[in-house]
């Protein structure tokens, strides 16, 4: 039977080991699987490589959506283009798109950037109600100007998701 | 009136939940009979005024009552009846209502199953809890009244979100809040030891049913959540590792850290500090999954639009009740005076391995899961942390835990001998093995399944070993086992079924890990193959439902040229939302799941988008979750805890829920 001193002295080695370890997996996984948010803008300003991949945010531009016809026995592509207002960044997708996809609305996909400047998105997510817009968007549209806080309250979240960006807020496309 | 009535039961709980929260503490301390005794009718009032208010607006969605704008804005004349009550707690205000029901009859259940607790005891544990009911109806009241009018009324509702018009759904919540609320039993009586500066094994005794309680319900609404993730999004997947997910994980990790220690408490009066600070971090983390789901501070599937006002009152209670509970347990834990003493290898000191490896599994998830917030709230940095990260980080972690969950149960209290475990553990090593080589063979190099189904393979094993060892199963005959095994205390058994059902699940996570997809375009009479089935698309059809309309396919399941079965995969429109829903269709043998989905319509040539998996292994994942709750309610149903529970008559005085 050991005392009570050593008895302490052990369990606080083990966990010590314990959180340690944890903080050392935690810091590694980190290092490889932090997936970082890109606007158009960000793209455009600094063209991250094929090899990382990281996620792109916006609006999907008002008829960008184009299907390409479906080949029997293969999975069916589609091809949409993400915009915060200031810049638009052609997208592929191979799959079934979420149910709540719609022009016009925000969207978050994840992927790589491909050499010829397309994303290709392994993933489009999908929410689970149409008046929400998922904060990097609401940002980064910020950004590219479509809100400007020194004019007062933001837009509510169903009117900047039906926002037609063909015609962006006055404020946008004239500083770019 | 009904509103009305609803809201003013409301606010009585409120009143009942102050006096609650304040006599029977202040009783306590200047040791006042009366002010104490009133604590187990109040929280008997303040449970009935609270499912008086729950029925009045469950009654106002039954009749779809549209001057009540909560109605108006999540329910809908046409929507099934069904789903008209469980739209009642659908919703940001509903399901805060639900909260503080099952807090209440949380409350109820103490003052009536805790007539043997010492009067003192009691009184704290129900004050706190009363403390944390009027935290709560506050916020209701302030912030989600779910009783505000509306006039004048419109003519009909909005209807509720179409994915949340499901049975799996409707159970998923109240499930998910008995484990969440269960764990603020626990810490009311973690609060009720530091102030008293006692806990002994009777202590131990009482919190262990509860933490067990709490657990089951917890598993099991995570397990429902999962399942329905998987047959209602319709991406094949059953845990996206999503920060509301792993805000119902974070409690349930801790939670099955409390269980655990618990017993030491109970068993060997020791690690009585440590049982406390787990308490309060359950609790913790319970209210913190509160806090992200309804706050909407993280970008999840689950985000719903919500209202930052809220989520700053959840984050200041959250703030109050955690930051209160670790002063007073910074200042009164050194009263408590550990008297077992343990050696490292014994049961004791596996149960502290299993609790340090299980924190450390919880330090990464909370990591991972809250990382993105303070990033962007500290740095601006817009970051996401996904499965990868998960994945890779808490894996090095549970490898050993589950290497160490099979030697546990099978070492003695104070001190055991490694040797003596091996000796009875080494046939499980053996299967594992096997298991290991011959899912290495049959899935065609898969590693990572492989060693899945080995630690499975090493889990259930070590189940079956414990009971085996416990009734002599292997060293005499069979009626001397059986009558062994039928003298088994309950909690033996349970334990041993809650192992076995991690080792199913575990097993169910790894043939998942063998899961084939294929997503292909198809026109009517053409058909295409995945896991040995032709699946042939007949044709694509309309259908009309209560409140929404679909296009159903129609696949028809052939092996070898013999049909197997017919599969209708659909894809719903309700018009009311303006939103599509898919309905996927799934076939079960139990060994593997056949899963169908339909997508998008060519225009034109009628080909359609089909969406095939086949989940291999897929129902165990749910199966052993079930399992492990049944494990904790037949450790419930233990004499030993029954013992020290009330007599029967007491048992009948609270109210059924």
């Amino acid at each position: 039977m050991m005392t009570r001193k050593k008895r302490r002295m052990w369990i606080l080695l083990l966990c010590a080991l314990g959180l340690g370890s944890a903080t050392a997996l935690t810091l590694t996984a980190f290092q490889d699987n932090l997936v970082f948010f890109r606007s158009p803008s960000d793209i455009m300003a600094e063209r991250p490589g094929p090899d990382r991949a990281f996620r792109l945010g916006g609006l999907v531009e008002a008829g960008s959506v184009e299907r390409e016809p479906a080949v029997s026995g293969q999975r069916p592509t589609v091809r949409f283009r993400v915009t915060d207002g200031a810049h638009a960044i052609a997208v592929t997708y191979q799959g079934v798109l979420p149910d709540l996809f719609r022009e016009g609305q925000g969207v978050v996909t994840m992927g790589r950037l491909g050499v010829d400047g397309t994303f290709r998105a392994s993933e489009v997510l999908a929410r689970h109600d149409e008046t929400y817009m998922p904060p990097e968007v609401a940002d980064a549209l910020k950004r590219s100007g479509h809100w400007n806080p020194a004019e007062g309250a933001a837009p509510p979240p169903a009117t900047w998701n039906t926002m037609d960006p063909a015609r962006p807020a006055a404020a946008g496309r004239t500083g770019s | 009136m009904i509103a009305e009535l609803g809201h003013f039961a409301l606010a009585l709980a409120l009143v009942l939940a102050l006096a609650q929260a304040l006599l029977p503490l202040i009783g306590a301390h200047v040791r006042d009979a009366r002010m104490m005794a009133s604590a187990a009718p109040l929280a008997l009032g303040q449970c009935l005024a609270l499912i008086a208010s729950f029925f009045c607006l469950m009654y106002s969605y039954a009749i779809n009552d549209t001057t009540v704008l909560n109605v108006v804005q999540n329910s809908h004349s046409l929507k099934p009846m069904l789903y008209k009550i469980t739209g009642t707690w659908g919703n940001h205000e509903g399901s805060l209502l639900l909260w503080v029901n099952i807090l209440g009859l949380c409350g109820a259940a103490v003052s009536g199953f805790g007539r043997e607790l010492p009067t003192a005891l009691r009184a704290r544990v129900l004050g706190v809890l009363g403390l944390i009911s009027v935290g709560f109806l506050l916020f209701t009241i302030k912030t989600s009244n779910p009783f505000d009018r509306m006039w004048p009324p419109p003519p009909d509702g909005q209807g509720l979100n179409p994915i949340l018009q499901d049975i799996g759904l409707a159970m998923h919540p109240p499930l998910l809040y008995l484990g969440y609320v269960g764990y603020a039993v626990t810490f009311a009586f973690a609060i009720a030891a530091l102030i008293e500066g006692r806990v002994d094994a009777a202590w131990g005794r009482w919190v262990r049913p509860w933490s067990l309680a709490a657990w089951s319900f917890l598993t099991l609404g995570i397990a429902l959540g999962s399942w329905w993730a998987y047959y209602e999004l319709g991406w094949g997947g059953y845990w996206f590792w999503d920060p509301v997910e792993n805000a119902s994980l974070l409690p349930w990790l801790i939670g099955t850290a409390l269980l655990h220690s618990a017993i030491v408490v109970e068993k060997r009066d020791a690690l009585k500090t440590w049982t406390i600070l787990l308490a309060i971090i359950a609790f913790a983390m319970s209210l913190l999954g509160t806090f992200l789901v309804r706050s909407g501070v993280l970008n999840s599937v689950h985000s719903f639009a919500n209202d930052p006002e809220r989520g700053l009152f959840i984050l200041a209670l959250l703030m109050v009740y955690v930051v209160g509970a670790l002063l007073l347990f910074a200042f009164r834990a050194s009263a408590m005076i550990p008297t077992g003493i343990f050696a490292p290898v014994s049961r004791e000191g596996a149960i502290v391995l299993n609790n340090l490896l299980v924190c450390s599994i919880t330090a990464v998830v909370f990591v991972g899961t809250l990382w993105p917030m303070f990033a962007d709230a500290l740095f601006g940095m817009k970051v996401s942390v996904g499965p990868p990260f998960f994945n890779s980080a808490s894996f090095p972690l549970v490898v050993p835990l589950l290497i160490a969950m099979a030697a546990g149960p099978l070492m003695p209290w104070k001190r055991a001998q490694l040797a003596n475990v091996v000796m009875r553990l080494w046939w499980c090593a053996v299967i594992a093995f096997a298991a290991f080589f011959a899912a290495l063979l049959l899935s065609g190099q898969h590693v990572m399944p492989a060693v899945g189904f080995a630690f499975a393979a090493w889990v259930i094993g070590a189940a079956v070993a414990d009971i085996a060892d416990r009734t002599a199963a292997f060293r005499t005959n069979w009626r001397n086992a059986w009558n062994r095994a039928r003298g088994l205390p309950r909690a033996a058994w349970g334990a041993a079924i809650a192992h076995a059902g991690i080792g199913i699940t575990a097993a169910g996570i790894a043939g998942m890990g063998l899961a084939q997809e294929r997503m292909v375009a198809l026109a009517p009479g053409e058909s295409t193959t995945l896991a040995g089935y032709e699946w042939r698309l007949e044709g694509v059809r309309d259908v009309q439902g209560p409140n929404w309309t679909a296009r159903r396919a129609t696949i028809t399941l052939l092996r070898d040229g013999a049909e197997v079965r017919v599969m209708e995969p659909s894809r719903r429109f309700f018009p009311i939302a303006r939103q599509n829903t898919t309905e996927v269709a799934i076939h079960t043998n139990l060994i593997a799941d056949l899963y169908a989905v339909i997508g998008e319509e060519e225009a034109g040539t009628g080909k359609a988008v089909i969406r095939l998996h086949y989940n291999f292994l897929a129902p165990w994942i749910w199966i052993g979750a079930a399992i492990m709750a049944l494990g904790g309610a037949l450790s419930l149903a233990d004499r030993r805890i029954r013992v020290s529970a009330p007599n029967r008559a007491a048992a009948r005085m609270v109210p059924a829920e």
